[in-house]
Parts: structure tokens; sequence; C-alpha cells
């Protein structure tokens, strides 16, 4: 027995001559929240409906808390929660009506219900809309039975396409505490384009582009793997004009040194260099002799939406 | 067992209340029951007919079951597939065929709602006369058997867009089709150039020649075999266009 509550392997799928998800390995573990990140299109939608039993892959195995989802697809699904894109809901319903339908669904008794319904009520804030036909609801709440219609049967696993999608910033931060509340015992599969969400609350970063998985790593780790750690800036506030320039550029000996120019009286020096890292000591050595106040040096550190350009766009063109 | 049939109850029950949820319901019953006996009593000349029996009512239900069940069905995959929320039936712990099923039976059950509703037809012609009952319940039970291969044809039909209005009119060209086909009007146009086998599969499909054996009184095995595979046959096939067309 694997405590791997999900587990899926060489998954594929396409659409006629479209690859959407090609041969994705993914496993997650109870007490992991995964951030499924990419450009859209890249295929984390179809590979959450196959996780989810929607959509059968054209070859490749799923297993859902070690039960073959393709053999047996009842037993699977029942251990899933799962928020579709868009958060779709039957608009004429109330909340009400329509949360006790998936619980009844997902086969609740009465007594059960009563109370998974009251601490949906409490949990996801829904107490004041709970008798409002979830079509006059605004985009955030709808966004909120949405999230309650999967976690009312309080699953092991937890898939969620773009929980946070169209919501305002408070709503999106309540939702990532709410997630990360919820997420210490279940496996918990979200997919998201915004990267700082990954970092707010994943575990672990999976980066698809083209159905292709082109990482799987902490964020911290996705940082220190991709990061550009190879361009240092040197901030002064002296003018620096063309002779300068050239002398600078001849005594820095690395391969490229570009002058940026702030504001009249600060300049920013930047270095980098495709064959070496280059060093702040001996970089910094060299600037001083031309006696310049230097106010800041260090290196220029790439934010994860930098990586994820990195990633997705070489592997495109490659 | 109890779990399965459990579950197409509480998809028949969602689906049934889903249509008195909105103005749907109240509308359709009232156009159902004005169109009934509108037709009874001025196009089927109920009373100057001066006969003890509700053939002026039956006569046209053909003719407004191909406009009606239609209207009723035409939502049941349509909608599921423009909302989205299909992906949440499907995710559930639930198969397809269950599915399938819950929605035709509320369906079906609304138009037994409109059939009672027009009770006080049968009240007034027992007022006025001495029909034969037996044949009366017949033809009610025909009726309804009628609609529900109706209803099972546009639920099928309608699993293959996202569009209601779309699947309305495609649903009640088909249902045209199967009324048709008895009519002697166009089997003598075929019957030069096509088989007698042909014919006679054609006109047997023929919802009109059913129904018009029912009202008289007839029910035999025969026609109740064709309604029930009829709409058996449509919920396989719903059941796979389901499956096919549901991530479109």
């Amino acid at each position: 027995m694997s405590s791997k509550l999900i587990d899926a392997k060489n998954l594929k799928k396409s659409f006629g001559e479209f690859i959407a998800v090609d041969d994705i390995d993914l496993s997650v573990l109870r007490g992991e929240v995964v951030g499924f990140l990419g450009p859209n299109g890249a295929g984390k939608s179809t590979t959450m409906k196959m996780l989810t039993g929607f959509l059968e892959p054209d070859s490749g195995n799923i297993s859902i808390n070690n039960v073959d989802l393709k053999s047996n697809p009842l037993q699977a699904k029942e251990f899933i929660g799962y928020l579709p894109e868009g958060a779709p809901s039957y608009s004429d319903m109330n909340v009400l009506e329509f949360l006790s339908f998936v619980a009844k669904m997902r086969g609740l008794n009465n007594k059960l219900l009563a109370t998974r319904l009251d601490e949906m009520a409490i949990q996801i804030g829904l107490k004041e809309v709970w008798n409002k036909p979830i079509e006059t609801l605004s985009k955030g709440f709808k966004r909120r039975v949405g999230i309650a219609q999967a976690l009312i049967h309080d699953p092991d696993i937890l898939i969620l396409d773009e929980p946070t999608d169209g919501l305002d910033p408070n709503q999106k931060h309540e939702m990532r505490n709410l997630i990360k509340t919820i997420s210490k015992n279940k496996a918990i599969v979200i997919s998201t384009h915004i990267l700082e969400e990954v970092e707010a609350v994943c575990s672990r970063a999976m980066i698809i582009a083209n159905g292709k998985l082109l990482a799987n790593e902490t964020p911290a780790n996705l940082d220190k793997q991709f990061a550009n750690k190879d361009i240092i800036s040197i901030k002064v506030s002296n003018k620096i004009n063309t002779v300068l320039e050239k002398n600078l550029k001849s005594s820095i000996n690395y391969g490229d040194v570009k002058i940026e120019k702030l504001d009249k009286y600060t300049n920013r020096i930047l270095i980098s260099d495709d064959r070496k890292t280059p060093e702040l000591n001996a970089v910094l050595k060299q600037v001083n002799k031309f006696k310049l106040n230097i106010i800041e040096a260090s290196f220029v550190k790439s934010n994860l939406e930098e990586i994820f350009r990195k990633i997705t766009t070489t592997n495109a063109s490659s | 067992m109890k779990t399965y049939l459990k579950k197409i109850y509480i998809i028949f029950d969602r689906e049934l209340k889903g249509y008195f949820r909105t103005p749907l319901a109240s509308i359709f019953l009232l156009v159902f029951l004005a169109l009934s006996s509108g037709m009874t009593f001025f196009l089927g000349r109920f009373f100057e007919r001066d006969q003890a029996d509700l053939t002026a009512f039956f006569a046209w239900h053909p003719w407004l079951f191909l406009i009606l069940m239609p209207a009723i069905g035409m939502r049941l995959w349509a909608e599921e597939r423009r909302s989205g929320t299909i992906e949440l039936l499907i995710t559930l712990p639930v198969t397809n065929m269950q599915l399938v099923i819950g929605k035709f039976l509320a369906s079906w059950i609304f138009t037994l709602i409109a059939l009672i509703l027009t009770m006080p037809i049968w009240v007034t012609v027992n007022y006025l006369g001495n029909p034969d009952n037996n044949v009366i319940l017949i033809s009610y039970i025909g009726s309804w058997l009628m609609a529900g291969a109706f209803l099972a044809l546009t639920s099928c039909l309608s699993a293959l867009t996202k569009n209601q209005v779309i699947a309305f009119i495609i649903s009640s060209i088909s249902g045209f089709i199967l009324i048709m086909a008895g009519f002697n009007l166009v089997l003598s146009s075929v019957r030069s150039w096509t088989p007698t086998w042909v014919i006679e599969t054609v006109s047997s499909m023929s919802f009109l020649s059913h129904f018009s054996r029912i009202q008289m009184g007839v029910f035999d095995l025969k026609t109740l075999i064709f309604f029930v595979s009829m709409i058996v046959l449509c919920i396989w096939i719903n059941v796979q266009l389901v499956q096919i067309k549901k991530a479109d």
C-alpha cells in the first residue's frame, strides 16, 4: 500500500491531431498541495479531467487511493472532490438545494448531510446566501459554492481547476487560506496561471506546457534551479560618459557589460556572461578602481514569473 | 441495487423539481391544456360529433406531442452541456445510464402530470353520455407511452448539441418523420420503387399507425413492444451520445 492518493502514469490524451497531454506522470501524497502551472491550453484542465474520470486517457493508468480509475470508476470517484473550470452549478437551484443534491449523490445519509451542510455554511462562508438562487450570486460566491460542492463529502482528494479565477484580491486571499487549512490530511491539486498562488499555497509546482511536464519541484527548488544567478547589477551615483563606459567595459573582464541610465546622477551597470557566472568580488574590485560611488550591488533575482516564462518558452521553441 | 435506484431517483427528483423552479412548467401545462382542449372542441368538433368518446381529444395528441415533447425534453442534455454542469454530473459516482434514465423519467412523469390534468374532459364526456371508459383508459396509457417515445427521442437528440433551440428543431423534425411514416400519402409515393419489406418496416415504425390502433381500444402486445423498445433504444443511444459528446 502506498500513501500516494493520486498515482498517474504515462497519461496521454489527444483530440484529433492535437496532443493535449503528452506522457505526464503525476503522484500526490496525503498532505501535499500540488500546483499545476502553465499557459492557457497547456493541458492542465485536460489532465485534471482525466484524474477526475470525466475524460478517459488514450493511454496510461490512474490510480486513486489505490483504486484503478478505469476498472473501478464509481469507487474511485468517491474519493474525489472536483471543482471544474468556471465552477459550473445549477443556476436555478438555491445554494442549499444544490449542495444537498450533490451530497445525496455522494451517498451521504440524512444525519451526516445536515452536519456537513452546517459545516460548509460556516467554513466556506455561505450562510448569508444559503437560500438564494445560485444565478443571483456574485462570482465570488458562485466560486465558493463550487468549492463547497467539492468538499461536501469531505474527500481525501481535492482537484480544483482555477479556484481563484475571477475573484478579487481579498477573496483570493481567503480562498488560499481555506486551501491551506484543509490541506493537512488531503491531497490537493490546483491549477492556476497565477504564480504567486503557487508560492503561497503549494508544496510542489508542476509546470506544464504543450501537454508536457517541464518541471516538478517545490517552489523553493524551482527558484534555485531556474533562477537567473548570472547577472550582477551595480548601482552607482555617478555620471558615466562614453570614455568611462569604454574603460569600464574593458577592465571588467566579462562577456557583456551594459550601462543603464536610471536618472541624471545614477546609473546601473549590468554584468553578465554566457560562459561563467561573474564573481561579485572581482567585479567590485574593478569598478572601485574608477572611484565610483557604489550604492547597491546585487545579483538580479528572478521571480517565479521569469522562471515560468523561461521554462515554458524555451521548451516551446525547441 | 438499492443505491443504484436511489441515485436514479435523486437525479429524477432534481430534474422534475427543476421544471417547477421556473415558470416553464406552468406555462407548459397551460399551453398543453389550452391546445388539447382547443383542438378537441374546435378542430375535433367534440360536440357536433355527438358521440360519447374521446376520439376528438386523443386524435390530436401525436401532433400536439410533436411540438410539446421537444419543448419539455430539449434542455435535458443540451443545457447540461452548455452550462458545463455535465462535468459535475459525470464526475459524481454515478453511471451515464443512471443519469439518462433519471432525466428521462423526470420528463416522462411531468408529461403524466399534464395528462392527468386533462381529466375534466373525461369527466365531461361521462357526464354527457356513457363512454367506454376502458377505451379511454387505454388511450390515456397509449398517449403516455407515445409521449415517452417522443421524449426519449428528444433527450437522445439533445445530447448532440449545446443549444436548446437546435435540440428542439431536430427533435421536432425527427418526430415528424416518425409520425408521417404511416401516412398512405408518403407510403404510396415510395411504394413503386422500394421493396415491400422496406415499406412495411417504415410503416411499422409509424407512431401514428400504432397510436390509432390504441385509440380504437386495441392495445396489443405489438404496440406495447413498439413504444417500449423505441424508448429503450433511444435511452441506449442517449447513453452513447453522452459518452461521445460530453467533452466537446
